[in-house]
């Protein structure tokens, strides 16, 4: 089809929905950009900690590109495919070039080289950073260069707007998408030759999470529900230091750690001290003492896991579900680098984290898996083949997905500074891709029949009536806390299969229950009551592929630990989980798949904790802290 | 807000209500429960209220429409009046508004058009930043090598104007950002000292500056340094107006000069 008439439709304006946008913007296509909140307002601005990347200075110590794909797949407990993992690590040098060119303010070294910080799951100094916001600053310079390309006509925003149906064609295709404008409650749909899925994790299923409002998954869910499928959805990260907070969680960052942040508890149970007063011998660093390799910088879920055990134990503060977090003991020029989490800490608690030690707990934080996604591999397996159409679609031809909201490159669990990495990437690597799509198909959007959009329109505008003339005795709010009441206890940190069952089955009356909401809100202007109470029922769709994924998958690995399989088990399950909705049911089927390695042999993931201490991988992991301490 | 605290009391949370722009505004007054030490900050009074829409009255209502994303007052969103002040529902403690009234009022930002009760349309602004060409302008994002190398204090002053997360509140408190002129306000004159602060941005300085020195631009401030006071993130707003300000003088000398 003729180049310059086709349209691409990009859902979510985060990093990843940005990076996309610019650069099929560039390739001198035409964007339609969704957001539900102006896109400044994404949820890429909570990151905080930094951007990983090979560097000079850790090359001269030993590090390298290799390196950082061998601790990716190696910290994802060898779930993700490689090749991907491989072409990203390469690409991430470049990565920050690019913001750095685009005058994203990376912290700098006197000489006014970038500085770099160390981050969990690596021996080496690789995170780049911009002071403690580095995801709003990289997000500000990404938008800055969208509305460039929207001051030029080439982007349109369409912010306050909600996805609600991808609309596919007889033949399976996508042809662009259905909307409604969060306002004036218009739903209409959209022509795009091709659609971008960016629309982050779903955190909020659980509740109280790090993630934004936003984050509720409801835009994969009806992907999902539209026959895209899901990718290892049970794999959800637990951040181990999250502030406890009446309507969230909100995230210390692994900086803290990574500056030299002790975690520990009183020694004696139950100690009702001020911790100030508690004597050094009389503390315990636990995380220290088990691993004294990587110490503090365990990977997220190691940390999760111990913090959530200590407390199990009724050795949390005060007998609670805190375990201190203590920075008072670093010095002044590290605490001002630190400044802007420690004010968050500070604004939120009102006690100052420079004086007295920090409480925290583990919290539901990152989606590793998400809409399945293919890609084209190069015959090496040292990466995917560029501009190849096929790079990040889903399984539905023209539909994509970039960001958290792709399952790809983290495998079981993330590397902390890896989020940012991944989003930008697929936007810059893959966003060509979509343009060498839409470049090659016959026939566009444009030459579709009217009545495709009229009746995925009609479909929707039936559901929100459907909503309104429920008017039963649920609570949307209230059945939307016990959602992630369950899915929190029963579905996060330790997964069990008692459990997990009486969760699954507790989450089919959901659905019963999910159609007797009732809505006090049936107006036509910006009604939030209608847009959360059915984004609740999308969420529930996705808590079973969650869950079941979670029952199936019979094993330990990553952020999955079942108590009941605390081994991890490469035989039966080094695969990826597929969910499929089946529509007729209401229900999900799980399938696996091989997962595509060719580069790095699994091993075990032990971060050198002393009780496994016997093997060669952990006496030179050791090694290699001493010298990288040097 | 659990219900089974000892020391639980409530709390009158009095809030101005706006069904659509053309509406006119009405005041809605709820019991929220909540302890004294139990964090609880205005947006999660407001997601109370979200849940259990009925006012003191015994009046079934609706849940309160506001913009919100975050909540960890990154993002901008949920900027709304509080007790008279400008500031994010977020990061408000209604332990520490109560030190301030006994009652708690919210209303939604003046300066900007209502779309429902405490939500806005701030898209002025956003324009505006667009009107400054508040970008670096680069040749493309294919791989080109570092950006140009940067100075540790330049660096600090530009990520502290980098924390501007246009919430809107240097604006609200302005007196001479009003609905029926174009001045950009504060927010946007900050952005012009950060872009023409970076070795690349610098290449529009005489554009940005240009645009400063039209109606609208940094003349028009009254100095009236509120500003400054409201901005949650600490922004050397006031400096930035100072700043932008003798660029601008210099700019206008120098052309006087060169014609």
């Amino acid at each position: 089809m003729s180049r310059n008439e086709s349209r691409i439709a990009i859902v979510g304006g985060g990093l990843a929905g940005l990076a996309a946008a610019m650069r099929i913007a560039e390739a001198g296509k035409q964007v339609d950009l969704f957001s539900l909140v102006p896109v400044r307002r994404s949820h890429s601005v909570c990151a905080q900690g930094g951007i990983n990347a090979a560097n000079e200075v850790a090359r001269q110590q030993g590090y390298s590109e290799w390196l950082h794909m061998d601790e990716t797949l190696y910290g994802g407990d060898f779930l993700a495919h490689q090749p991907p993992v491989c072409e990203m690590t390469a690409w991430a040098p470049k990565v920050i070039d690019l913001m750095d060119r685009m005058g994203v303010p990376f912290n700098r070294t006197p000489e006014g080289h970038r500085d770099l910080r160390l981050f969990g799951g690596s021996l080496y100094k690789r995170t780049h950073f911009a002071g403690a916001s580095t995801g709003q600053q990289l997000l500000y310079a990404l938008d800055e260069q969208v509305r460039r390309h929207a001051s030029e006509g080439r982007v349109n925003h369409y912010e306050h707007w909600e996805f609600l149906w991808p609309v596919i064609d007889d033949d399976g295709v996508c042809r662009g998408l259905v909307a409604q404008d969060l306002r004036t409650m218009q739903i209409r749909a959209f022509r795009a030759d091709a659609v971008v899925m960016a629309t982050g994790g779903c955190g909020t299923i659980f509740g109280k999470s790090t993630n934004s409002t936003i984050c509720n998954g409801a835009a994969a869910a009806r992907a999902y529900q539209a026959g895209v499928w899901l990718g290892n959805p049970e794999f959800i990260q637990v951040h181990p230091t999250a502030i406890p907070g009446q309507d969230k969680f909100r995230l210390m960052s692994e900086s803290a750690r990574g500056e030299g942040g002790r975690v520990w508890v009183p020694r004696k149970e139950g100690d009702t001290r001020d911790p100030r007063n508690i004597p050094e011998d009389e503390r315990w660093y636990f995380l220290e003492e088990k691993y004294p390799a990587y110490g503090n910088l365990v990977p997220r879920d190691i940390a999760t896991r111990e913090i959530f055990w200590v407390c199990q134990q009724g050795k949390g503060i005060g007998g609670e579900r805190m375990v201190y977090l203590d920075i008072t003991h670093l010095p002044d020029a590290t605490k001002k680098k630190l400044y802007a989490i420690l004010e968050i800490y500070e604004k939120f608690t009102g006690d100052d984290p420079r004086e007295t030690p920090m409480k925290i707990f583990p919290a539901v934080h990152y989606t590793m898996g998400g809409l399945y996604t293919r890609y084209e591999p190069r015959d090496d397996n040292q990466g995917m083949v560029q501009n190849a159409p096929g790079n990040m679609m889903t399984n539905v031809p023209g539909l994509y997905a970039f960001g958290e909201v792709n399952y790809q490159y983290h495998g079981a669990t993330r590397l902390g500074a890896n989020a940012l990495l991944n989003c930008i990437f697929d936007g810059i690597f893959c966003g060509p891709s979509v343009v060498s799509y839409v470049d090659n198909l016959e026939r566009g959007a444009a030459d579709q029949p009217q009545s495709l959009f009229d009746d995925t329109v009609k479909q929707e505008e039936v559901k929100v009536k459907e909503l309104f003339d429920a008017q039963g005795d649920e609570n949307p709010y209230l059945l939307h806390k016990e959602v992630g009441d369950w899915m929190t206890d029963y579905g996060t940190v330790i997964r069990e299969e008692n459990d997990l069952k009486k969760t699954i089955d507790r989450l089919q009356e959901w659905k019963q229950r999910f159609k007797r909401v009732k809505l006090v809100d049936t107006g036509d202007w910006s009604n939030t009551n209608m847009t959360y109470a059915r984004a609740l029922g999308d969420m529930i769709r996705y808590a079973e592929a969650i869950l079941l994924g979670a029952l199936e998958r019979r094993e330990s690995r990553g952020s999955h630990y079942r108590l009941d399989y605390p081994e991890r088990d490469d035989d039966k399950f080094l695969k990826t989980t597929i969910a499929r909705y089946n529509a007729a049911e209401d229900s999900t089927e799980l399938e696996y798949e091989e997962i595509r390695m060719g580069l790095v042999e699994p091993r075990q993931r032990t971060y050198g904790k002393v009780e496994a201490a016997d093997s060669k991988d952990d006496a030179q992991e050791r090694s290699g802290a001493e010298a990288a301490k040097t | 807000m659990t219900a089974d605290n000892a020391s639980q009391r409530t709390v009158r949370i009095n809030i101005k209500r706006q069904a659509s722009p053309d509406a006119s505004p009405r005041w809605e007054a709820f019991d929220v429960p909540c302890s004294p030490g139990d964090g609880t900050n205005i947006t999660s009074v407001l997601e109370y209220i979200a849940a259990h829409p009925r006012t003191v009255d015994g009046v079934d209502t609706t849940p309160v429409t506001y913009d919100a994303a975050c909540l960890e007052e990154v993002c901008g969103s949920c900027t709304m009046v509080i007790n008279g002040h400008v500031r994010q529902g977020c990061s408000q403690l209604v332990d520490r508004l109560l030190e301030e009234a006994p009652e708690i009022t919210i209303e939604p930002m003046s300066k900007f058009p209502v779309v429902r009760d405490l939500a806005v349309n701030r898209e002025r602004l956003f324009k505006d930043f667009q009107r400054i060409q508040g970008w670096v302008p680069i040749d493309g994002s294919y791989a080109l090598g570092p950006g140009p190398k940067e100075s540790p204090e330049n660096q600090d002053v530009r990520y502290r104007l980098s924390r501007c997360m246009a919430c809107g509140c240097c604006l609200e408190a302005c007196p001479q950002y009003t609905f029926d002129n174009d001045f950009v306000g504060a927010a946007v004159i900050s952005q012009v000292r950060y872009f023409n602060r970076h070795e690349t941005g610098s290449r529009l300085e005489d554009e940005r500056l240009e645009e400063m020195m039209k109606p609208g631009g940094v003349n028009h401030c009254g100095q009236a340094q509120n500003c400054v006071k409201v901005c949650p993130k600490e922004i050397p707003l006031t400096e930035s107006i100072a700043e932008v300000g003798r660029a601008t003088t210099r700019n206008a000398f120098r052309r006087i000069f060169i014609k």
